[in-house]
């Protein structure tokens, strides 16, 4: 794959680093590991093609995140919301993803993540979907529906700062901005 | 706060409207500019005839897009700006502009290129920013030309063009950069299967391995080299060859294993330098630079890392309230986007479902009282033991040290008995921690708790094993001290009888110099200090390695093949694989580092060992975690403990850097060995060379500098400094506390007015319900807000574009609470003042209302 440098053109890739995070390398990478993606025929215009999800979840990087339906969900453009992805919206998460992206972008994103349900607002099913992605597949280690409550009303407590009883964007950023292990573990790197 | 998210509520708004609308504009628009260029051009033709109110209108338009700032608003304008924007830059050429015009154009531009520099941050789609990125940089580059219209047109253009090659400048520097950090794989291979903890070592190793280059460079480059090439070759001076006794052993494998021989007496070791003031026909100042590099390593180690633990304070805003957040951190950011490796994805699941059980636990306990008594005793004892423990093993090693003495004076000793102390530092090293660990586990501390007493214990131990170790060798310093003195007289009257002799033959030739492997020598304390230094950096490279080999390595492969023939599972029962130790092997890493930092100055080569040995170890232990690490049972992330790591390492360069002020300080030079032999003190070099090498008043300002009158001021002025800061800082706390608070009165004051805004009239309502608080009154309202409060949800498609409102509760409040932003007094003080007399009657039916369909959205009721 030598050629893919070439594949993308000079102005578009200088764009792209204006426009991400991620340095030349990091996007022609990122090219790389694309269009291996795609079948061989549609290689050659690989940024204007769109990769299906099941394609976009066999990425090792993805393979084992409990949000990867979320996140192709929340990076894909597609018109029938069926979570395939562009070379764009891959060079998106990517760059959401990268080390040197801002606390406030990563943060804004990870709202949209864990918003299941895209109503701009956590509340409790959300919280509660949530918890079970983190808590993994395995029904021994769900949390019982009692202590899923206690959780839930704690988390409420501490970061539902105007005490509606959700969370919304600002008082998300407001508290994961406080954690000093966000920006460094909502990272993926290709 | 308030303004933030309505900012953010628009933002979401709009991203929302238009998702949909998004795409097709984007290929519109597309066809749209081509179509505009198009235009623009046959404009050109006839743009002569009415191009100012072309541009008028253009200009109109992009003030209003611009201030508006709204997303939305900028996407339906687009299309036709672009068309108007291109087509009137080809008049503005001709045209010349009012200064008005010029300044307002200006002040677009600027804000277009700010808009380009910050785009990168917006949570925007690509194709939008593609799209806005382009239009403002063809704005930019049209209106550019315009600006700097007459005398300082060129200077403005070339201006422009410097700025924009600086910045292509920095990004390929930044590509460059980026491309040249080593190991980026490796480490990011272990991420995905041990996670972030496991990497943050090596990514702390490769930190290390990166500032002890520097420190190579500087001791390699500054004094080493120099000497090698311009210095007075090996076997010139008494103090550059060995003495007769040990020439006949000085290659033995086994002599120079233990740093003596050949070893011993070369640039590695301080005792190899000359105190010539100049060397070559660089006239090198050798001992200027000897004493400038031993400084500067302290110099640059220190503030390399006070600046990273600076910037690992800034990134982590957080400090202060560190508890608030438990549930919510431990909930949202626990997961670790980095893990790609299904294994460790299923021990990750098991450890956060256990963090939650546990901090539920912890939550529930912590009201419970228990036998305090018994915990308190055990826990009295374990710390007992312990320090018995740091007692026992400080003592053994002072024996050890004292014992060596005593050996170094016999001959022919053993293998044992010369390395006794790297050996016995080496066991205790290998054997305490889990000691403390059995014990700690008397103490039943939480985790957490427990892993930084244990940390902090065998930080203790190793400290309290380097200082005892470093006494000893002070005493062993005071003994070849006193010992010098004598020796001293004996070369004098050595070299004088030779003198005497060879001057009493009376032949004119020049008598032949006393060979300088007979001169007798003094013991040489620097040396001997540095050469213990070395000897203890590896021997702990050895154990290390062989710890590794021995107890990661071996393990896995007894484990993995034995298991076919062994009554019990050894996989999952007793031996099991190992699990990465990564306190253990980052306090490893910050001893090593303190032991290289107190030895450089003595021997400059033990940096180059260093950096031989981070080089090694970052290959050899990615490779061992890899083959025969499993991950752990636990993980967990490590960054919290970032500064804590760099703490410890500042705190260990600030120990070793006392032992070496010492020294440099207050005991004297030997007299035949060293670049600064035959000065009272090590730091005369300098007041040597200010007084030979520079003027007057150089020597004179110095003299002023060093005053003491001059220097506790300043002391004292840096101490009200930081006095000032903290009483700051402390100030900025408590502010931010309260503002905190007050934003969550703010909100629970809008609560109640929406609250009361929900009854036809609000002021009745409150008396109402301060004279009946429990009646049929409270109905009416309570199923207008469930309508409200179903609204949203119930009919999310439909209801899209009102998304931003959703954050706020219901629509009708967005708009409400928008004109009610100043509040009037009557109702900032209103509910209040109701609120302490009755606790209820802000809130109509806080009871036999069950939380409903949506029970998270409580209004902020009664949750005391």
């Amino acid at each position: 794959m030598g050629g893919s440098a070439s594949l993308i053109p000079r102005d578009l890739l200088s764009e792209y680093q204006e426009l991400t995070f991620l340095s030349k390398q990091e996007i022609l990478l990122a090219y790389k590991r694309f269009s291996e993606l795609l079948p061989k025929e549609e290689r050659e215009n690989a940024c204007s093609v769109r990769v299906p999800k099941s394609q976009i979840l066999t990425l090792p990087e993805l393979r084992a995140n409990p949000f990867q339906q979320r996140i192709c969900h929340v990076f894909s453009t597609s018109e029938i919301e069926d979570g395939s992805m562009s070379f764009e919206d891959f060079l998106d998460m990517l760059s959401v993803f990268s080390d040197s992206a801002t606390s406030d972008i990563k943060s804004y994103y990870a709202f949209r993540i864990f918003d299941f349900d895209n109503d701009g607002i956590l509340d409790r099913k959300d919280l509660e979907q949530l918890v079970n992605c983190l808590t993994g597949q395995g029904e021994g280690s769900r949390l019982s529906s009692a202590e899923m409550d206690q959780l839930i009303q704690n988390i409420l407590e501490e970061s539902d700062i105007d005490k509606d009883g959700t969370i919304n964007l600002a008082e998300f950023q407001h508290v994961v901005s406080r954690s000093p292990d966000f920006a460094s573990s909502f990272k993926i790197v290709l | 706060e308030d303004k933030e998210e309505d900012e953010s509520k628009e933002e979401d708004n709009g991203s929302q409207q238009n998702r949909v609308s998004r795409r097709k504009n984007y290929q519109r628009k597309n066809r749209n500019g081509k179509k505009a260029r198009e235009e623009g051009s046959q404009k050109k033709d006839r743009g002569k005839t009415a191009p100012n109110k072309d541009q008028k209108e253009s200009e109109n338009k992009e003030k209003k897009t611009t201030k508006r700032g709204k997303e939305g608003e900028n996407k339906h304008m687009k299309g036709r700006k672009s068309s108007t924007s291109s087509a009137s830059s080809n008049s503005s050429d001709e045209e010349s502009l009012s200064e008005e015009e010029l300044a307002m154009l200006k002040e677009q531009v600027e804000q277009k290129k700010k808009l380009i520099s910050t785009m990168r941050n917006k949570p925007w789609r690509m194709v939008k920013k593609l799209s806005v990125l382009r239009e403002a940089q063809d704005f930019v580059e049209k209106f550019e030309g315009a600006l700097g219209k007459g005398k300082g047109k060129k200077l403005y253009a070339y201006k422009m063009m410097m700025a924009k090659k600086w910045v292509k400048f920095k990004r390929d520097f930044e590509n460059f950069k980026t491309q040249c950090i080593p190991w980026e794989m490796k480490i990011k291979e272990v991420e995905s299967h041990f996670g972030s903890s496991v990497a943050s070592y090596f990514i702390f190793l490769r930190w290390m391995y990166g500032v002890n280059l520097v420190l190579f460079g500087l001791i390699f480059g500054l004094v080493i080299i120099p000497e090698v090439l311009m210095g007075m070759p090996y076997g010139s001076l008494p103090r550059k060859t060995v003495p007769r006794a040990e020439q006949a052993t000085a290659m033995d494998f086994s002599v120079l294993w233990d740093f003596e021989g050949y070893i011993k007496y070369s640039a590695l070791f301080y005792g190899y330098y000359n105190n010539q003031r100049t060397i070559g026909w660089l006239k090198y100042r050798l001992p200027m630079a000897y004493f400038m590099v031993g400084i500067s390593v302290f110099g640059y180690s220190l503030m390399v890392v006070i600046r990273s633990m600076a910037r690992n304070a800034n990134e982590s805003t957080a400090d202060g309230d560190d508890d608030n957040f438990i549930f919510s951190w431990k909930m949202f950011t626990s997961w670790d986007y980095l893990i790609g490796n299904p294994e460790t994805a299923d021990n990750k699941f098991a450890s956060i479902t256990t963090s939650f059980k546990e901090s539920i636990v912890d939550e529930q306990e912590s009201n419970k009282d228990e036998n305090i008594h018994l915990r308190r005793f055990l826990r009295v004892l374990a710390n007992v033991l312990i320090i018995c423990c740091l007692c026992g093993s400080g003592y053994l090693i002072y024996f050890v040290v004292k014992r060596s003495q005593t050996f170094s004076k016999m001959q022919n000793v053993g293998w044992y008995e010369r390395n006794e102390v790297e050996i016995v530092m080496s066991l205790l090293g290998m054997f305490c921690p889990p000691l403390f660990e059995t014990i700690a586990a008397l103490e039943n501390y939480h985790p957490r708790i427990g892993l930084k007493w244990q940390l902090g214990r065998i930080f203790a131990l190793f400290l309290g094993n380097l200082y005892t170790f470093l006494l000893a060798l002070m005493d062993d310093v005071n003994e070849k001290l006193a010992e010098e003195d004598v020796v001293k007289n004996i070369t004098h009257w050595t070299l004088l009888g030779h003198h005497n002799s060879s001057a009493g033959n009376d032949s004119t030739v020049t008598p032949a110099p006393l060979d300088p492997a007979d001169v007798p020598r003094g013991p040489c304390w620097e040396t001997t200090v540095g050469i213990e230094f070395v000897r203890l950096t590896v021997s702990d490279i050895l154990v290390t390695y062989i710890t590794i080999l021995v107890g990661d390595f071996i393990r896995a492969c007894f484990v993995r093949f034995v298991n076919y023939c062994w009554c019990w599972d050894l996989e999952a029962g007793f031996p099991s694989y190992a699990e990465f130790d990564i306190s253990g092997n980052v306090l490893g890493l910050v001893f090593n580092q303190g032991m290289i930092w107190m030895g450089s100055f003595y021997a400059p080569g033990l940096v180059g060992i260093n950096v031989l040995r981070l080089l090694t170890s970052m290959y050899f232990q990615c490779w061992a975690v890899m083959s025969s690490n499993v991950p752990h049972a636990r993980v967990f992330k490590a960054s919290k403990s970032n500064n804590f790591y760099m703490g410890l390492l500042l705190l260990i360069l600030f120990l070793s850097l006392l032992p070496v002020a010492y020294t440099i300080m207050s005991l004297p030079p030997s007299f035949d060995c060293g670049p600064f032999s035959g000065k009272k003190r090590m730091y005369d070099v300098i007041q040597e060379t200010i007084e030979l090498d520079f003027p007057l008043f150089v020597a004179k300002i110095f003299s002023y500098l060093a005053n003491p009158g001059l220097i506790i001021p300043a002391i004292l002025l840096m101490v009200l400094t930081i006095y000032y800061l903290n009483a700051v800082s402390k100030a900025y706390q408590r502010a931010n506390a309260e503002l905190k608070k007050k934003m969550q009165m703010q909100r629970e004051e809008e609560k109640n007015k929406r609250n009361n805004k929900a009854s036809t009239n609000p002021m009745l309502q409150d008396l109402e319900d301060l004279l009946t608080p429990s009646t049929k009154t409270e109905s009416p309202p309570k199923q207008a807000e469930d309508k409200k409060i179903e609204s949203p949800n119930g009919s999310s498609p439909a209801r899209k574009p009102g998304r931003g409102e959703a954050l706020a509760g219901s629509p009708m409040v967005g708009g409400r609470g928008a004109a009610f932003t100043p509040p009037s007094p009557v109702f900032v003080t209103q509910p209040w003042t109701l609120g302490i007399r009755a606790p209820y009657s802000g809130q109509p039916r806080p009871w036999g209302h069950p939380l409903g369909p949506v029970p998270g959205r409580g209004r902020g009721q009664p949750r005391y």
